[in-house]
């Protein structure tokens, strides 16, 4: 339990000046990030949670003169399977011991919701209830009587529709009560409303009074530990018996008396016993009209069918990708244009170090903006509203058996689509795959995909250069590589893959504010870590560069670049260039040549120098975002396959087009 | 087996073949023709067609001339249990003895036969609740023991399959099911994790499930259950066991559906 007591002790996560603290928690897809940003507008932070990859949204929000601190929980079904946004709920209401949590629930799946609101009940913490998307339940036919429901739940009930604000005010002030209410009265609150079959509540009774009689000072309420160790929580059940060794055996009879009776797990049987409950509560505060068939439902058959919704799948990674190439390329021109004045590596090399040192510093903020602006906005615009309308869940949905041969399920293919623009937001991206083995596999194959600046590569030395034939030729050459290295890669990480169980909620149209919004946040987040790495690396490869180190490399490595690969040697100067940004070595290469480049290579060394360009290495800030996502040890194992890749396949055709050119 | 001698066969074996092939052409539900079973167990179609009589009067089939003939809930449940043997043998064989592909059907098909319920559950928990025979990635049925979960299985390994009991229940996995077909969920299949995720989205015992969507090529299936609608992957659907919910009970008897 070590990890947990940091967590609540890291200064980041805590918020002492703040009047009260408001905790937002919920299913996937509610709409609680919708409420999050209405409530805190532009101030929020975006980060991680300390030692997780998992995302911790906060903000302000100032209301009555108070100064309320809003975090944004992620989005789960349960505490019970133990994930780390799982975890990271539980661990931060227990410690932190918010003054009200706000459950946002979904209107539409008032049933599945409420398993989760019993489950926070369970806690013991003071509560309002949020039951959102009250449009989308009303289109689906069905009325919910939030008065029936707040008698039945014993906590207030508020309705919403977030997207329009509506409600949202009663919301926090109710939420506010509650939280004086609380700052008043400190007792632990007992949810009456909650009641298992007797048999389970008297076992539930029987642990917590021994709990209570050992004294075990915990953060967690007896009564929801003593559940916990009866659903076989193995974390709860550690942390107890450390403090007494008495409960965990008492607790195992009791388990078994349930297994007995019930003739099942005592896990499964408790989770019945909350959906019996959910169904019991639901069926009494609301009612469903009429069923009707709306819109999104139509639209919904089109986008699962098993054939038009290939087609409709098809349709939105190609307009992912062409929006992405278009846009990007079209903004990325201008840029380029306006920027024209800069030449990557100044040939004269007799300017004083500040001089030096600005001119690398200024490379590396035009390579950030060439790849920020043209690239990753337009990009997450169009992914967020794919995102947010639930489009993506329906092509995850179609994409699933083909991911699998690769490992992966089709959530999986989001992050690959963006690698085709840029492989910095890809692997930022592969946060919704749910286990870290996934994401190493993903992020490995994304390393290998022909991202813009790779196309760029294709494009400039060989389609013009050789013909448009041989760049497409590579393309599906790259695309055969990442198939063939994602399997490898599936050998050497061996272990279960998790099946897609994927809630399909209703499509809907996002609003604008709350997709520039995300999209900001999650630009910002890039911004952070590829602007220092662009500026401060470019400095120093231009430093290096005019001190002569490369050109001492780079002549180390002529084995390999003239001998194996058969290009000229001023190549390794290129490809050590590149490092920072793969386009450095189309630019580095005009600055040395000219721009008739095919004055000073042949076919064959424009094909060589193309692909190993385009595998050799990931790019600085991919390599950044590696580290940050995965650590050291996993880059370097990324890294070193691309470069032993790129050099074997290089090597490969360098040998081998002699005999086709 | 085609090359075999099915008159020197005891008799029971005879059907239990019968009823395996139907239930392999028939997916189930569909009515098979008598020169399909002809074909695939290469005997001539005049003795197919006594056999059927056969299999009628023993209330297996219901067999209708010049049509062919299809399972009855008691059929059914026969032939699931002997397939479901005939594919735990064939993965046997194949992981655990290394036997090769090709090999596999016809030895099973011989120790299928003679396999004990006790043998099949200690196979099944030695293969850890395989899903899909090796093969040709069929389906292997749920057991007919009366268990909700591998789990209980597990904790209940001290009695013998005779104290435990049978099913009731023709048991159908969602990914047969046809789409608006609707079930009540009666047993999972797969160890505690898989147990856990499917119960917090709402898969509980007893909870109604209604097939919106199978996708193709193998892959996921779109249910709605407890009003939410959920994607599952095709490895994780295989393993959820529903009790078939009849809409309309079809008009000439048989099986609304395997």
């Amino acid at each position: 339990m070590d990890k947990s007591t940091e967590n609540a002790d890291n200064p980041n996560i805590t918020n002492n000046n703040a009047d009260f603290t408001i905790a937002l928690a919920g299913n996937a897809n509610v709409g609680k990030s919708v409420i999050f940003n209405h409530l805190t507008g532009s101030k929020q932070t975006v980060g991680n949670w300390p030692g997780k990859t998992v995302e911790r949204a906060e903000g302000k929000l100032l209301f009555d003169d108070y100064n309320i601190h809003v975090i944004d929980l992620p989005g789960i079904y349960s505490f019970s399977t133990f994930s780390m946004e799982e975890i990271v709920s539980r661990e931060y209401i227990a410690h932190e011991k918010p003054d009200v949590v706000i459950n946002v629930l979904d209107a539409s799946v008032l049933e599945r919701n409420l398993f989760f609101t019993i489950q926070l009940m369970e806690m013991e913490i003071p509560m309002v209830i949020c039951i959102n998307q009250m449009d989308i339940a009303k289109q689906k036919g069905i009325v919910i009587d939030t008065e029936k429901l707040e008698k039945a739940l014993g906590i207030p009930v508020i309705p919403t529709v977030a997207i329009r604000g509506e409600g949202l005010q009663e919301l926090i002030k109710k939420a506010l009560e509650v939280s004086k209410t609380r700052k008043e009265n400190k007792i632990p609150i007992d949810y009456k409303a909650i009641e298992y079959g007797g048999e389970i509540e008297n076992r539930i009774k029987l642990l917590k009074d021994l709990m209570d009689s050992e004294n075990l000072e915990l953060e967690y309420p007896n009564k929801w530990m003593a559940i916990k160790i009866l659903e076989n929580d193995p974390e709860i059940k550690n942390l107890v018996n450390s403090k007494s060794p008495n409960i965990i055996p008492f607790a195992y009879q009791l388990e078994l008396g349930i297994e007995k009776i019930h003739q099942e797990p005592a896990f499964a049987v408790m989770a019945s016993e909350r959906y019996g409950l959910a169904n019991k509560i639901a069926s009494g505060a609301q009612i469903q009209t009429d069923v009707k068939i709306t819109f999104s439902d139509k639209l919904d058959n089109v986008l699962t069918h098993p054939f038009y919704g290939y087609i409709t799948s098809t349709m939105v990674i190609l307009g992912l990708l062409l929006w992405t190439f278009i846009i990007g390329d079209f903004i990325s021109g201008i840029i380029t244009n306006a920027l024209s004045f800069f030449q990557p590596v100044d040939p004269s090399t007799s300017s004083t170090i500040p001089v030096i040192l600005w001119n690398g510093a200024f490379g590396g903020l035009v390579a950030g903006l060439t790849l920020i602006v043209p690239f990753v906005i337009p990009f997450y615009i169009l992914l967020s509203y794919i995102e947010n309308s639930g489009l993506l869940t329906r092509v995850a949905f179609m994409m699933d058996t083909f991911m699998h041969k690769i490992g992966l399920h089709g959530k999986a293919l989001i992050p690959l689509i963006l690698g085709y623009g840029c492989s910095v937001p890809a692997i930022d991206s592969t946060r919704i795959l749910e286990s870290r083995r996934e994401r190493l596999l993903a992020a490995f194959a994304i390393t290998f995909a022909p991202c813009a600046a790779r196309t760029i590569i294709i494009l400039s030395l060989v389609a013009i250069f050789v013909s448009i034939w041989w760049a497409l030729a590579l393309y599906v050459l790259d695309l055969v590589i990442i198939f063939i290295m994602g399997k490898l890669a599936l050998k050497a990480m061996p272990g279960e893959s998790t099946s897609l169980i994927m809630e399909m909620h209703s499509l809907r149209m996002p609003t604008a504010p709350m997709v520039f919004k995300q999209t900001w946040n999650r630009t910002k987040s890039l911004i952070y870590l590829v602007f220092p790495i662009f500026i401060i690396g470019g400095a120093i490869i231009q430093v290096l560069y005019v001190l002569g180190v490369l050109n001492f490399i780079g002549n180390l490595l002529t084995p390999l670049t003239v001998g194996w690969l058969g290009l000229p040697a001023f190549a390794g100067v290129l490809l050590l260039l590149g490092i920072v940004r793969k386009e450095f070595i189309l630019l580095t290469l005009v600055s040395f040549v000219g721009t008739d480049l095919s004055l000073a290579l042949t076919s064959q060394q424009f094909i060589v120098l193309a692909i190993v360009g385009m595998l050799y290495i990931p790019c600085l800030s991919t390599i950044g975002i590696l580290l940050r996502e995965f650590g050291v040890k996993a880059s370097s194992i990324i890294t070193t396959a691309n470069l032993v890749t790129a050099f074997i396949v290089g090597g490969i055709f360098a040998h081998i087009l002699p005999f086709i050119l | 087996m085609s090359d075999k001698n099915l008159g020197s066969e005891s008799l029971s074996e005879n059907i239990e073949e019968y009823l395996e092939i139907l239930y392999k052409l028939s997916k189930g539900d569909q009515l098979v023709k008598t020169s399909k079973i002809s074909t695939n167990l290469n005997i001539a179609p005049g003795s197919v067609t006594q056999m059927l009589k056969k299999l009628d009067a023993m209330g297996y089939v219901k067999y209708s001339p010049y049509k062919g003939a299809i399972l009855t809930e008691t059929g059914l449940k026969k032939a699931k249990s002997v397939t479901r043997k005939h594919r735990l043998l064939e993965k046997f064989l194949h992981d655990i003895l290394k036997i090769k592909k090709e090999k596999v059907h016809d030895q099973a098909c011989d120790m299928e036969h003679t396999l004990s319920d006790d043998a099949e559950r200690a196979l099944c928990h030695l293969l850890e609740r395989p899903d899909e025979c090796p093969d040709d990635e069929e389906l292997i049925p749920a057991c007919n023991f009366s268990f909700q979960s591998c789990e209980e299985c597990m904790e209940r390994k001290n009695e013998e399959v005779e104290q435990v009991g049978n099913r009731k229940e023709n048991l159908v996995s969602i990914v047969d099911l046809h789409e608006h077909e609707k079930g009540k969920v009666s047993f999972i299949r797969g160890d505690y994790k898989v147990i856990r995720r499917l119960m917090d989205m709402g898969i509980t015992m007893g909870a109604t499930i209604s097939m919106m969507q199978i996708a193709p090529f193998k892959g996921p299936v779109e249910i709605a259950v407890r009003g939410s609608k959920l994607a599952l992957g095709r490895e994780i659907a295989n393993n959820v066991f529903v009790e078939l919910i009849p809409e309309n009970i079809d008009n000439n008897g048989a099986a609304v559906h395997g």
